[in-house]
């Protein structure tokens, strides 16, 4: 299948990054050259078949709703943040 | 494997691995030393072992823990640039368990960043080394893990399998690395990287050694609701019945090299001479394996991946004005090319318009590999596979050519798949002297018995 330059720049800002020029070269190439080997999966007959999401055999069971200590508490999480004020964390502004 | 005792102190046992671990620093096997703690635990230990207190089974034994382990020593980067600086409030249950029985860990090792690869080049901190030529790559992702059991450096190491990241670096550096059954050992504080197909597991340098890690390791932990309850310490002790040994004729051989399918060769003999029965396997859809997981395992990665932003923690990116921009530069900066590639196809194959092409097609062809392998244990206890098509190759090769990289994996990947176990076994070395590696691979929950019977696989000198 065709992977034009915008398909490239599209995924990139569904990913949430930008790419450079050489990024978009390279890493385009590369995409390629992927989704035409992961491609090959057309010659399989799937027909019938149902899909397996996951392979953890359990089935979910439910439990009482209880709070529980954390291993970590506000203090040390906010630690781990660049920029804190007054216990929130500061970004940049959102609009 | 080497524990405190009274006449081998701990502390004697964490300085020898630290000066070994400072004697091999050029082959860039570790991101972080934990020498301060290292050795105040050790002589805690020591200071037990004196009064006669009760220790752990791992007593003062020197681990290495492969770098996406969450624990309060040392930064866990899972070798990112998104990740530096990071503290980790909260201990790994693996870690802690490991810890509980008086295990010591000297260092944190190196890894593609989020376990992204096959070769260990795709950290931020620069490649490690092959244990056997300097000239070669570690394999990957947990690289520095195998490096370090190899070396001798340390008596085990942590490491986490998604598509093979255990058993081809133990393979390319003649350790044992064992994937265990999915669900078998807590995910809990482990960056996550596929969640369908992650597993912890080790390297040791024995069966044994393996042995002892998964009674300690596994079993059931509320913080991961994907943990199987507990069946490893009860697993029936292992039968000296003569086994059916599966071995996978329509796989893609040719593209094997010839080395190893000799390797292959001469171990089936073992097995016929020691009265094991040898079964011609026929599993079609496993050449379809890792397309399918280089569809899955992107699209699970791109959505685990989000949540590396710039905010809560670890790097971000100092020149943003808004926010938009200030989570767009810390994900263009803080990832390494790979993750992107992982990510962007992540988003491809889970895109509206083609979604069923790619991601629908592939997990149906999850359910025929399953399917395959169970009708495969339905004839036979277990699989003989090699791990890798090739032996270790060279540094630089195949970094910037990810088809190559990834065709690497095609012999691992269908077991993260179906969520079967796989031990990788030394296999002697080629003609270069560069390790051999196989896989045993058995049905879901033959995680002892798996180990047990590698020691059939050994040669008696």
């Amino acid at each position: 299948m065709d992977i034009k330059r915008e398909d490239i720049i599209h995924l990139a800002e569904l990913s949430d990054f930008s790419l450079s020029e050489a990024e978009i070269t390279f890493l385009g190439g590369d995409l390629r050259g992927i989704i035409n080997y992961i491609s090959q999966l057309d010659q399989l007959n799937t027909d019938d078949i149902s899909p397996t999401y996951q392979v953890f055999e359990m089935k979910n069971v439910w439990r009482d709703d209880e709070i529980k200590e954390q291993e970590a508490n506000r203090e040390q999480l906010l630690k781990l943040t660049k920029d804190e004020k007054d216990y929130q964390i500061k970004v940049p502004k959102v609009l | 494997m080497k524990i405190a005792n009274k006449t081998v102190t701990a502390e004697r046992l964490v300085r020898d691995a630290l000066e070994k671990a400072k004697h091999f620093s050029d082959y860039h096997i570790f991101t972080f030393l934990n020498e301060e703690n290292a050795i105040k635990k050790a002589r805690e230990i020591d200071r037990k072992i004196a009064a006669g207190e009760k220790v752990g089974r791992l007593a003062g034994v020197p681990y290495a823990l492969k770098d996406n382990f969450l624990s309060p020593e040392g930064e866990t980067t899972a070798s990112a640039h998104i990740l530096e600086g990071f503290v980790s409030p909260v201990t790994a249950t693996a870690v802690k368990k490991l810890e509980d029985e008086g295990a010591i860990m000297i260092g944190r090792t190196n890894l593609d960043a989020f376990a992204h690869g096959s070769s260990t080049e795709n950290s931020y901190f620069g490649p490690t080394h092959n244990a056997f030529d300097f000239d070669r790559v570690a394999g990957g992702s947990s690289g520095g893990s195998a490096v370090a059991v190899a070396l001798d450096i340390v008596e085990f190491a942590t490491g986490t399998d998604t598509g093979g990241s255990i058993r081809q670096p133990a393979s390319f550096n003649g350790v044992y690395g064992l994937k265990p059954t999915y669900g078998c050992i807590s995910r809990y504080g482990v960056v996550a990287m596929a969640s369908s197909t992650d597993c912890v597991g080790f390297f040791a340098q024995t069966p044994d050694d393996m042995d002892v890690l998964m009674s300690i390791a596994s079993g059931q932990d509320s913080k991961d609701m994907t943990t199987l309850p507990d069946y490893y310490g009860s697993a029936e002790p292992e039968s000296t019945n003569k086994r059916r040994i599966g071995i996978i004729k329509d796989f893609d051989n040719e593209s094997v090299d010839p080395e190893i399918q000799k390797a292959l060769a001469q171990k089936v003999e073992l097995l016929r001479s020691r009265g094991h029965e040898i079964v011609d396997l026929s599993m079609p859809s496993l050449k379809y394996a890792l397309a399918a997981y280089y569809i899955i395992v992107p699209a699970e990665v791109a959505s685990n991946l989000s949540r590396y932003d710039g905010v809560r923690y670890g790097f971000r990116s100092k020149e943003s004005t808004t926010l938009n921009e200030l989570y767009d530069n810390t994900r263009s900066e803080g990832f390494m090319s790979e993750n992107k590639r992982r990510i962007m196809i992540g988003n491809f194959v889970l895109s509206s318009g083609f979604y069923d092409a790619y991601f629908l097609k592939a997990a149906k062809a999850r359910t025929l590999i399953i399917g395959e392998y169970e009708k495969a244990f339905s004839k036979v206890d277990f699989i003989l596979t090699p791990v890798s098509p090739n032996p270790a190759f060279k540094l630089g090769e195949k970094v910037n050519d990810p088809i190559a990289m990834y065709l690497e994996d095609m012999m691992s990947v269908s077991l993260n798949l179906a969520g079967v176990p796989g031990l990788a076994i030394p296999a002697g070395k080629n003609k270069t002297g560069l390790p051999i590696g196989l896989q045993l691979v058995g049905p879901r929950r033959s995680d002892k018995n798996l180990i047990q019977f590698s020691k059939e696989l050994e040669e008696n000198d």
